[in-house]
């Protein structure tokens, strides 16, 4: 991303942030981050749960004296884990899609190191202090808990329905919207079906295991032809193993590639929608507003026309910051699924590559099964 | 006779030491000198202990099993056939149909011949029972000449004349004629009259059927008093030899040389073809296959009709290539006919697929749905598989049924599958009276091989069982990946639809189509795991069923002659009892009815053996067969998953600068 253009306010390297490691701890996980400082080569590391990173959300959002604020996309924080909740599996996938999947909360690390990342990289929000306590502060700062953020989701799925359909006065805006709806829809759907491929890619792989264990049952030594077809039976097995250690390579690779990829890019469509929510509240309230200094009397016009003014000097700054912020939105999302696009590709060329080849000598062993 | 204390199988718990010693002390040194030279080196192999057969190549593992059979004398010509599987294929090739006929039913009538002879109590029912199956031939197919059926009777009188010959070790004889065919086959001076006996018989000195009938002779004189079906089948190898010694004739230059040449070349060069052809499996000249599944008829009197192709060199069938139309219950006709015919002689004849009411029925009904579509493709893969394994064993082939079946224009609607719901009522009777006896015959095992087999087999039905239900629930995930993946490329193509950026949109909707292709990929693994393992272990559940048959009626067998054997009892007591009464008139009765009691339980113990050996020999193909058959399949599937990573990678390749291009 825009690296460079942040790069004077930024203390940090977004690039060499890292979670190196997680440990569960009953319901908790904890994240060990590392990081380094621009003006030092030492990497500094410290230990974060999910409260920090929603801690270090809230600052984002809650950011004071920065004009235009509503107007930015904030980078999507992966939504909480739950690692030792009963029927985990079905309900974390639910909720996670991709996170949930893979060994030891990688893809969920990944997911935060994304964000942070992100967060880094973005020219307005490295600035924030709370970042910086967030990388380089020891201590835990989720402890001290910052006030609930403006941006409620809670709140904001009552009016949502109401005001998203709110016509808006203009027609960037408009089509942006009408866009972003699109494809936040969607990605979420491909996101979606993309799990489902890698899901059955796993029980697939699963069944495939079953199947090469089970073959072992024919293995019987008693006289020669059994010792044939025991042969045989463990050929199978050993192919069969090699077909479900494929499936599990080719999930994986779904997985931490265009998985990841598009879970992100489902988040962020939804990051842009808040955004775009939150200026099309704002155009709302400026229109209130001005039907309000119509009717208003004279002696109160003046007052409520200095306020629509403000209202509109607002709205304007943060029509302006989200115009920025789109445009910035549009080159990095397409960067990023290039990226994870490109990642995807390779590598399961490499595993296709791998494979087959495994399986020419698999097939070459099996035709001199007889003849060596 | 000197075989039957070697037939009854002595128990080998390992069957390691036992073999050799066996293959020492029966397999006189002289002909397993020969042997040997003959065949360069798999037959040491086959003496070799299980346990390093192991780690060694399989091939020797497969030729391994034939000495089990080896321990028997009268089958040591079979050492000379480097594989197991030779021997079937030999059969294969011979023909009694054709022009040959003179020669090759010599040997066919002389077979049952001296056993009516030697074993004057055995002949009528079993021999019996093969010759008319044989003149059933001649009669029932016109294709045969009457001359056939002429031979049949004149041969009698010459054969007679064997008489004495096979009281001489059996081996020796081999040996004798075996040597005395390679240096001079017309010399007479030879002890054995047997072979002079057939040299005559020979229609002319014509020197190709000189030496094929001698060597018929030598393996006739190793497999006397072995059962009819065997000597059958063995006899089968003339009319091979016979075509083989005038192929190689034909290009030698002097005719009077050519007999000594030809012979002496003779057994090393077969032995190097059947080497290849061992080898090469798909050499085996018969390609059978079941295509073009059509509807006939409307409503639900329709019924599906297959072509049923032949293509093959095989003198046996009048042309080279030849097709008919057949339906499922034809194929089904054919089975019942087979096994009404083959299995009480414990052979193990291959099941045909299941009836399925409910496939049927959706045919019947059938719009064209792909449910109904996959269900004939699977039928019809089933029928060929099933027609395939039924030529390729050798006895089966020589059934004329089968040859009608492949042949014959019109075949005379099978009548007993037609009403198959009472068919199926009585089978189900079958069965509970089978389960019912088989409860109630305790049959105390002598043979440590059939009582490990036979648990063997048990097992193995239930491992295939467990397999099969892992392959449909492979199957079955995969089926869901296709369509997962489908509808997956579907999103992405409407994710890059409506995507801004080109370059993105256009990466995108590349990105759909290598999704739609993967789609595709998947299909073709889903139908090539159901095709290759599913059905193939659907297929041996059912063959495994087959061949617990042959148990059974191996125990039946068991069970008559300890019937008779109790019976006898009874009438020895009886006579005792006469004896002490003093009763002179009904004595001579009595001793009557022992002695007819005595026949038949040498009858039974005979058919009992003889039911053995067919079934150890039948199991012991199965197994080698079943190996052969699964190694076959995985290459296959290999070989398709090898393609189908190739294309995997094909589209990766083509895909990568998509991604790349993405500005």
């Amino acid at each position: 991303m825009e690296v460079s253009s942040a790069e004077a306010a930024l203390s940090v390297s977004a690039s060499s942030i890292r979670i190196t490691d997680v440990t569960q701890d009953g319901d908790v996980l904890t994240f060990a981050l590392t990081s380094q400082k621009l003006d030092s080569s030492a990497g500094v590391c410290v230990f974060r749960i999910y409260e920090d990173f929603d801690w270090l959300q809230q600052s984002l959002f809650s950011q004071e004296n920065l004009p235009g604020l509503q107007g930015i996309i904030f980078p999507p924080l992966p939504s909480k884990a739950l690692p030792s909740q009963s029927n985990t599996q079905t309900k974390a996938l639910k909720q996670l899609g991709f996170l949930a999947l893979g060994q030891d909360w990688q893809s969920y690390c990944k997911a935060l190191e994304f964000y942070l990342q992100q967060v880094a990289a973005h020219p307005t929000l490295c600035k924030c202090k709370a970042l910086d306590s967030f990388l380089f502060n020891s201590e835990s700062p989720g402890k001290q808990r910052g006030r609930k953020g403006i941006f409620n989701r809670l709140s904001q799925a009552v009016e949502e329905m109401r005001k998203e359909s709110h016509k808006d006065v203009d027609n960037f805006f408009q089509n942006e919207r009408n866009k972003n709806t699109n494809l936040a829809a969607l990605s979420k759907v491909a996101t979606e079906k993309l799990l489902d491929v890698v899901m059955t890619e796993q029980k697939l792989a699963l069944a495939c295991g079953h199947f090469s264990t089970s073959l072992h049952l024919c293995v019987n030594q008693d006289d020669a032809s059994a010792v044939a077809f025991s042969k045989v039976c463990l050929k199978l097995s050993d192919v069969i193993e090699a077909v479900k250690r494929n499936l599990e390579k080719v999930a994986s690779n779904n997985l931490s590639t265009l998985g990841l990829g598009l879970d992100l890019e489902s988040r962020y469509q939804e990051a842009e929608k808040e955004m775009l929510f939150r200026r099309t509240c704002k155009l709302i309230e400026l229109e209130t507003v001005k039907k309000g200094t119509e009717k208003a009397k004279a002696n109160k016009r003046e007052v409520l026309e200095a306020f629509q003014k403000a209202v509109e000097k607002e709205f304007n700054l943060i029509s302006s910051v989200a115009k920025q912020e789109i445009e910035r939105f549009h080159s990095s999302h397409v960067n990023v699924l290039k990226n994870f696009l490109i990642g995807w590709c390779e590598v399961q060329l490499n595993t296709a590559k791998e494979f087959a080849e495994l399986y020419s000598q698999h097939l070459e062993a099996c035709r001199n099964m007889y003849s060596e | 006779m000197a075989a039957s204390s070697e037939r009854s199988p002595p128990p080998f718990p390992d069957s390691e030491e036992p073999e050799l010693l066996e293959d020492s002390d029966e397999g006189a040194d002289a002909f397993t000198g020969t042997s040997i030279s003959e065949m360069d080196s798999p037959s040491p192999d086959s003496t070799r202990p299980p346990k390093d057969i192991f780690n060694e190549p399989l091939e020797d593992i497969f030729s391994d099993p034939l000495s089990n059979i080896n321990s028997e004398p009268q089958k040591k010509v079979d050492t000379k056939i480097p594989s197991p599987s030779s021997d079937e294929v030999v059969d294969l090739f011979s023909d009694p149909l054709d022009d040959d006929s003179e020669v090759i039913s010599s040997p066919e009538v002389q077979n049952p011949m001296p056993d009516l002879l030697n074993e004057p109590v055995q002949a009528p029912k079993s021999d019996g029972s093969s010759k008319s199956s044989s003149v059933k031939k001649a009669a029932s197919a016109e294709l045969f000449g009457d001359e056939d059926e002429e031979d049949l009777f004149k041969e009698l009188p010459k054969v007679v004349t064997k008489k004495p010959q096979p009281l001489g070790p059996p081996v020796d004889v081999f040996t004798e004629v075996k040597s005395d065919v390679k240096v001079k086959p017309q010399v007479k001076d030879d002890p054995t009259d047997l072979f002079t006996e057939e040299a005559l018989t020979a229609p002319a000195p014509k020197p190709s059927a000189s030496s094929s009938s001698s060597r018929t002779n030598g393996v006739h004189s190793e497999e006397h008093d072995l059962f009819s079906e065997a000597t059958v089948e063995l006899s089968l190898d003339s009319p091979r030899n016979d075509r083989k010694k005038k192929d190689a004739v034909k290009p030698s230059v002097s005719a009077p040389v050519a007999p000594v040449a030809s012979s002496s070349s003779k057994a090393p060069s077969k032995t190097l073809e059947e080497l290849e052809e061992e080898e090469s499996e798909d050499t085996f000249d018969l390609n059978i296959s079941v295509t073009n599944p059509e509807k006939v008829g409307d409503g639900m009197n329709a019924y599906m009709a297959y072509k049923v192709s032949t293509q093959t060199s095989l003198t046996m069938f009048r042309s080279k290539m030849f097709t008919v139309r057949r339906r499922f219950s034809d194929f089904l006709g054919l089975y019942e006919k087979l096994s009404e015919k083959h299995s009480q002689n414990g052979y193990i004849v291959p099941p045909p697929p299941e009836k399925s009411i409910l496939g049927m029925t959706k045919v019947k009904v059938g719009k064209e749905d792909p449910s109904s579509a996959e269900f004939v493709e699977r039928r019809r893969a089933a029928l060929e598989r099933y027609l395939q394994r039924v030529v390729s064993h050798p006895s089966l082939l020589q059934d004329p049924d089968v040859r009608e079946f492949l042949e014959k224009e019109e075949l005379p609607r099978a009548v007993s599958t037609q009403a198959l719901s009472g068919a199926g009522f009585l089978k189900m009777l079958n069965k509970a009276t089978d389960a019912v006896s088989k409860m109630t015959i305790k049959m105390n095992e002598q043979d440590v091989w059939f009582d490990e087999k036979i648990q063997d087999v048990e097992n193995e039905e239930q491992h295939m069982r467990k397999l099969h239900i892992m392959v449909e629930s492979l199957v079955n995930h995969r089926k869901e990946l296709s369509g997962n993946t489908a509808v997956f490329a579907k999103s992405v193509a409407m994710l890059g639809s409506s995507e801004d950026n080109t370059a993105l949109s256009r990466a995108l909707s590349q990105l759909a189509e290598v999704e739609d292709r993967i789609e595709q990929i998947h299909q073709e693994k889903a139908a090539n795991d159901f095709f290759t393992f599913s059905e193939l272990l659907a297929d041996y559940i059912r063959l495994l069923g087959a061949v617990k048959g042959c148990f059974d009626q191996r125990m039946k067998a068991w069970q008559r002659w300890q019937d008779a054997e109790n019976m006898l009892q009874k009438k020895r007591e009886a006579e005792a009892k006469l004896l002490w009464a003093n009763k002179p008139d009904k004595l001579q009765q009595a001793k009557d009815e022992i002695a007819e009691w005595e026949a038949k339980v040498t009858q039974y113990e005979r058919e009992f053996e003889r039911i053995s050996a067919t079934v150890r020999k039948e199991v012991i193909r199965f197994d080698k067969e079943k190996a052969r058959d699964f190694k076959r399949q995985i290459i296959k599937y290999l070989e398709s998953l090898l393609n189908s990573q190739q294309q995997l990678i094909k589209y990766w390749e083509a895909f990568l600068p998509e991604a790349k291009a993405i500005a």
